[in-house]
């Protein structure tokens, strides 16, 4: 152990600590702009670039990142000496100085980081005045890249290349013209970026955002020649409410369909219908393969993979375009929404599929591009028009001027907004595979499940496994949230050296309650486990939690579908994947 | 970016390969990996980065990252005789800005760019190490010492017929 002081106080840390976290054990939090930590996640992003956290340590020239300078013993810091305070604001000054002044009308007001350190550090001047860096901005279907603010903490590296292994992303030129970017430059829609959106979530300042439909929206509200249609994701309601001051972790469930009824959609539905009809089709297409494998079929791909995470569909087509035969062929719950939405129920409400606007509320970024494949549109015409993610709504809400926290509690309308436990739990890592897992073991053995809940296959590490018996039949299942770690398990399916039967797999930390979409967690990971405990507590109060026993999916089976993997089924509610390898080199 | 991609040679692009798994393709020799690539190619255009970061099991944004942070490295293809003059501390203090200006006026390229008939390209580099000479001027592997504005042209002129 080391003995040290900090601002006059004595602290005991093991060898090998940073003054930040030293000074962190005496309830002394030094102000950070590029540092990150999402703790559970086992990220921890310090480059000691920003130069914010500098203190003053006793004996030497220069003043210390505190982020990345190790505690010795003996060592006397000063964490707000009058030349720490000064050289904080004047760092502040340096990167304001390179920096556009259009706090009023940016997407990120309010929500700053670089805003906040401003305000914190009272800088009222930029007493730098010269050259700016500016850069092309890179529309994409989904992120928008605005290099102008981008203040080189390099977050979205840490992301985009450590976590997600993806790799898009790198800090390319030198000095002035630094700047982090795809290679070549290229926009993000020539790169292998697969829109998770965990780059803009964490993005301290304005240069990541998402592409804004809101503006679209309120235009369809308006417009009396269309039935709007929504429908809401489940770990929307366990984050919502952040926007409004409430707890990480209240639900508003109720309070979220009363605001979008009020907001004018024609009907509130809810995504977890679709979820539980996902179960239906890739439940089924678990047992189909799996019967088949037990049966001796050697030609029959396993494991089998989930396929609801767009983040993860696009991470697959680009890196490992030749397994794309092993996820299921479901498509996510929001295109199998928007596939019953502007077939089946339009015929219901007697209304043609162009005067109907499915829109969807997101945790997530990559169901923007998810809703502009090919694949998922009719004659040009998408099953989902497009979606807007959580913070989209808050926006919504708060610019319609309804005080979203004394709205009443209400009820989604029906069919499309009838949903069960297994549903609500899509939302959080392990979600998935327990609600088909529910479904599936009830289909398979006739028998009903003494016990809903299977807490082997629920947690926060990156990769779990665990087995679920199947009336005899040991049934393994990998999980994986983070593109990182499902690449390890995708490298040990390369290899021959996977044991799963399924493996389910979200590309954000903690699955869709931490996506990009999401309300920002300014690097706080409790944020994302208190979603992901109320998600579980919306399922345990849900009177029916078992896919297969929801009524309106029966009906829905009984009168237009047939029943699961049914041709009607995979014209509509299945698909398939592309090889997006880009082409390296292309010799004669 | 161009969106024609180039046709690397096949024997340049094997030679790549073996310059990689001479560095047993370990990610932390990338940056001698570049080296090797650029003496190969004489160059390093976005396909050739493509394989380096292939061979090497790292990102294409990497390699572009640190092929645009050393300023050794370079995207263009340099003529067929590169001219490098160097702007270090001795050579710049008798005058290398002037020569410089003098090569870019006559060959009406600015630095590290090559004339529209692949002849002559201009680059700077820091001290070659002849500051007795300064200011100094190479023409590939040739080296011309106390160069004066004037004397410009007459280096041209060397490799006016060469060809």
């Amino acid at each position: 152990m080391i003995k040290l002081t900090i601002d006059s106080r004595t602290v005991e840390v093991e060898k090998g600590t940073t003054i930040f976290h030293a000074a962190k054990k005496l309830d002394i939090e030094i102000p950070t702009l590029c540092y990150m930590n999402l703790g559970d996640l086992k990220i921890e992003h310090k480059p000691g670039g920003c130069r914010v956290c500098v203190v003053e340590v006793e004996g030497r020239r220069n003043l210390a990142p505190a982020c990345a300078t190790e505690c010795f013993d003996g060592m006397v810091v000063q964490t707000h000496s009058i030349r720490v305070l000064n050289a904080r604001k004047t760092v502040l000054e340096l990167i304001l100085s390179d920096h556009p002044f259009d706090c009023l009308i940016c997407a990120k007001s309010g929500n700053c980081d670089l805003q906040d350190m401003a305000i914190k550090m009272g800088v009222r001047s930029i007493p730098y005045q010269g050259e700016k860096s500016t850069y092309k901005p890179d529309f994409s279907p989904a992120i928008i890249r605005d290099m102008d603010k981008c203040i080189m903490c390099r977050r979205c590296e840490t992301m985009c290349n450590d976590f997600q292994t993806v790799g898009v992303l790198s800090g390319v030129n030198r000095g002035f013209e630094a700047v982090v970017a795809p290679a070549f430059e290229r926009d993000l829609d020539h790169s292998e970026c697969t829109y998770c959106g965990q780059c803009v979530a964490v993005c301290p300042t304005g240069a990541l955002t998402e592409v804004d439909h809101t503006t679209q929206l309120i235009r369809d509200l308006a417009d009396p020649e269309k039935k709007v249609v929504v429908q809401t994701a489940p770990a929307v309601r366990a984050a919502l409410g952040e926007a409004f001051g409430m707890e990480p972790g209240t639900l508003v469930t109720g309070k979220m369909v009363a605001a979008l009824r009020r907001l004018g959609f024609d009907y509130v539905f809810d995504t977890d219908f679709a979820a539980d009809l996902t179960i239906m089709e890739e439940g089924t297409e678990l047992l189909d393969r799996l019967t088949r494998f037990l049966g001796g079929d050697k030609q029959v791909k396993l494991p089998m993979l989930t396929s609801c995470c767009p983040g993860w569909v696009n991470f697959f087509e680009y890196h490992f375009p030749d397994m794309r035969d092993i996820p299921s062929t479901a498509r996510s719950p929001q295109q199998m929404f928007g596939a019953v939405a502007k077939t089946y129920f339009a015929d219901k409400i007697d209304t043609k599929r162009d005067e109907m606007v499915v829109v969807s509320v997101m945790p997530c970024v990559a169901k923007k591009y998810e809703c502009t494949r090919e694949e998922f549109k009719v004659n040009g015409n998408p099953d989902v028009d497009y979606s807007i993610s959580t913070r989209e709504l808050a926006m919504l809400i708060k610019r319609s001027n309804m005080d979203f926290n004394s709205l009443p509690e209400e009820d989604f309308d029906k069919p499309m907004g009838e949903s069960t436990g297994a549903a609500v739990i899509f939302g959080t890592t392990g979600g998935v595979i327990e609600a088909a897992v529910r479904s599936a073991y009830e289909i398979h053995t006739g028998k009903s499940l003494k016990k809903i809940d299977f807490e082997q296959l629920r947690g926060i590490e990156g990769i779990r496994s665990a087995s679920v018996d199947f009336d005899g039949v040991e049934i393994r299942i990998g999980i994986a949230h983070g593109l990182g770690h499902a690449r390890k398990l995708l490298e040990d399916i390369k290899a021959g050296n996977s044991e799963y039967h399924a493996i389910e797999i979200m590309a954000c930390p903690g699955g869709c309650v931490g996506g990009g979409g999401q309300p920002l967690h300014h690097g706080n990971p409790q944020i994302i486990k208190a979603r992901q405990k109320a998600i579980y507590a919306e399922d345990a109060g849900k009177p029916i939690r078992k896919s297969h026993e929801n009524p309106s999916i029966i009906k829905l089976y009984e009168e237009f579908l047939g029943k699961p993997m049914s041709e009607k089924a995979h014209e509509l509610l299945h698909t398939k994947y592309f090889d997006k390898k880009m082409k390296d080199v292309l010799l004669d | 970016m161009t969106s024609i991609k180039l046709k690397l040679k096949e024997s340049e692009v094997q030679q790549l390969k073996e310059a990689a798994s001479s560095f047993n393709n370990e990610p932390g020799e990338l940056i001698n990996v570049l080296h090797k690539a650029q003496e190969i190619f004489g160059y390093l255009p976005a396909e050739v980065q493509e394989v380096v970061a292939q061979e090497m099991n790292v990102s294409v944004a990497k390699v572009y990252g640190v092929v645009t942070f050393y300023s050794f490295f370079t995207m263009l293809p340099k003529g067929r005789y590169p001219i490098s003059i160097c702007t270090g501390t001795a050579c710049y203090v008798r005058g290398a800005e002037k020569v410089l200006e003098e090569f870019k006026r006559i060959l009406k390229v600015p630095v590290g760019e090559t004339t529209p008939d692949g002849k002559f390209s201009i680059t700077c580099l820091r001290c070659v190490g002849a500051c007795g000479l300064a200011p100094v001027v190479m023409v590939g592997d040739k080296t011309y010492g106390r160069v004066t504005t004037d004397g410009v042209k007459d280096i041209l002129k060397e490799y006016e017929d060469a060809e």
